[in-house]
C-alpha cells in the first residue's frame, strides 16, 4: 500500500515545477502548459485524498477542474491566435503595451 | 509491486513534467506533457479511480492537447527558436519555486487524515465506480455543475469572439 504522503509529495513537486516553468519561460505556450502543470499536481492530490479519506467528493472537484482547463485552454488559445495576429510573437515580455 | 509501479509512474511524471519546462520547442513540450498526462492516468488506475483515467485521457489527452498542439502548428515558430529560452532572473525565480515546495513539505508533515466518509473501496465496488460518481455528483454538486456548462459556453462564444478576424468598419 502506498503511503498517501508520497501521493501528496509527488502533487507539490509536479506544483512546484509547474511554477518555476510560469516564472521563467516567456514563451506563452510553454506559460500556459506550466499551468496545466500546476493544475495537474493538484489533481493528483485531490484524487489521493478522495482514495485515502473514502470520499467521492475529491473527483468531483477533480472534474470541475478539468472542465475549468479546458475553458481556460480555448479562452488562453484564442488570445494566443490574436496576438499572434497583431504581434507576431509569441514572447510574452513583448507585449507591453498596458504597461503605464 | 503497486509501490513498483508507483515509482515508475511518480518518476515519469516528475522527469517529464521538468522535460515539459525546459525543451527549447514548444512542439517537443506539448509531446512530453501528453506522456506526461497519460502516467498521471496511470496514478489514477492505481487510486481507483478509473472513470478519472479515462475522463483524463480524453479530455486532456484527447482534446485540450490535441489544441494546443493545433495552436502551435498554426503559428510561425522559426524565429522563436532563436531567443533566449528563461529569464535573466532565473536562479531567483527557481529559488521561489523551491521555497514553495519547502513550504508544501513542511504543511504535509502536519497532514493527518481526517474521519473519513462513506465511500470505501467495497462500497464503490457494489454500486460501480461511474454510478457512484454520477450519484455525488447529481445530487450534491448538481449546482456547481451546472454552473460548469455555463462556465464552458462562456468559453465557447468568448474562443469565437476573440479568434475570429476583425471586421473592418
Amino acid at each position: 500500500m502506498v503511503p498517501l504522503y508520497w501521493y501528496l509529495w509527488l502533487g507539490s513537486v509536479v506544483f512546484a515545477v509547474g511554477i518555476f516553468g510560469f516564472l521563467t519561460r516567456r514563451n506563452i505556450i510553454i506559460m500556459f502548459l506550466s499551468i496545466e502543470l500546476m493544475l495537474n499536481g493538484v489533481n493528483i492530490s485531490l484524487v489521493a485524498l478522495s482514495h485515502y479519506m473514502q470520499d467521492l467528493r475529491g473527483q468531483i472537484l477533480v472534474f470541475f477542474v478539468i472542465a475549468v482547463a479546458a475553458a481556460e485552454a480555448a479562452i488562453g488559445l484564442a488570445i494566443i491566435i490574436a496576438m499572434f495576429r497583431n504581434k507576431a510573437t509569441l514572447h510574452a515580455d513583448e507585449i507591453a503595451e498596458m504597461k503605464g | 509491486m503497486v509501490e513498483w509501479f508507483f515509482g515508475y509512474l511518480a518518476g515519469a511524471v516528475i522527469l517529464l513534467s521538468i522535460l515539459v519546462v525546459l525543451s527549447r520547442n514548444p512542439v517537443h513540450s506539448v509531446l512530453w506533457m501528453l506522456l506526461m498526462f497519460l502516467h498521471v492516468a496511470g496514478l489514477y488506475l492505481l487510486l481507483n479511480a478509473e472513470f478519472l483515467a479515462a475522463t483524463q485521457v480524453i479530455v486532456y489527452a484527447g482534446a485540450i492537447l490535441v489544441l494546443f498542439l493545433f495552436v502551435v502548428m498554426l503559428l510561425n515558430l522559426k524565429e522563436e527558436l532563436r531567443i533566449k529560452r528563461f529569464t535573466g532572473g532565473w536562479p531567483f525565480r527557481l529559488l521561489i519555486a523551491a521555497g514553495i515546495l519547502i513550504i508544501l513539505k513542511k504543511v504535509l508533515d502536519g497532514f493527518k487524515v481526517g474521519f473519513k466518509g462513506p465511500w470505501s473501496i467495497e462500497a464503490i465496488e457494489q454500486a460501480t465506480h461511474t454510478k457512484a460518481l454520477g450519484k455525488v455528483l447529481f445530487t450534491e454538486y448538481i449546482l456547481p455543475f451546472e454552473i460548469a456548462s455555463l462556465i464552458l459556453l462562456v468559453a465557447i462564444i468568448g474562443a469565437v469572439f476573440l479568434a475570429k478576424k476583425r471586421l473592418r468598419t
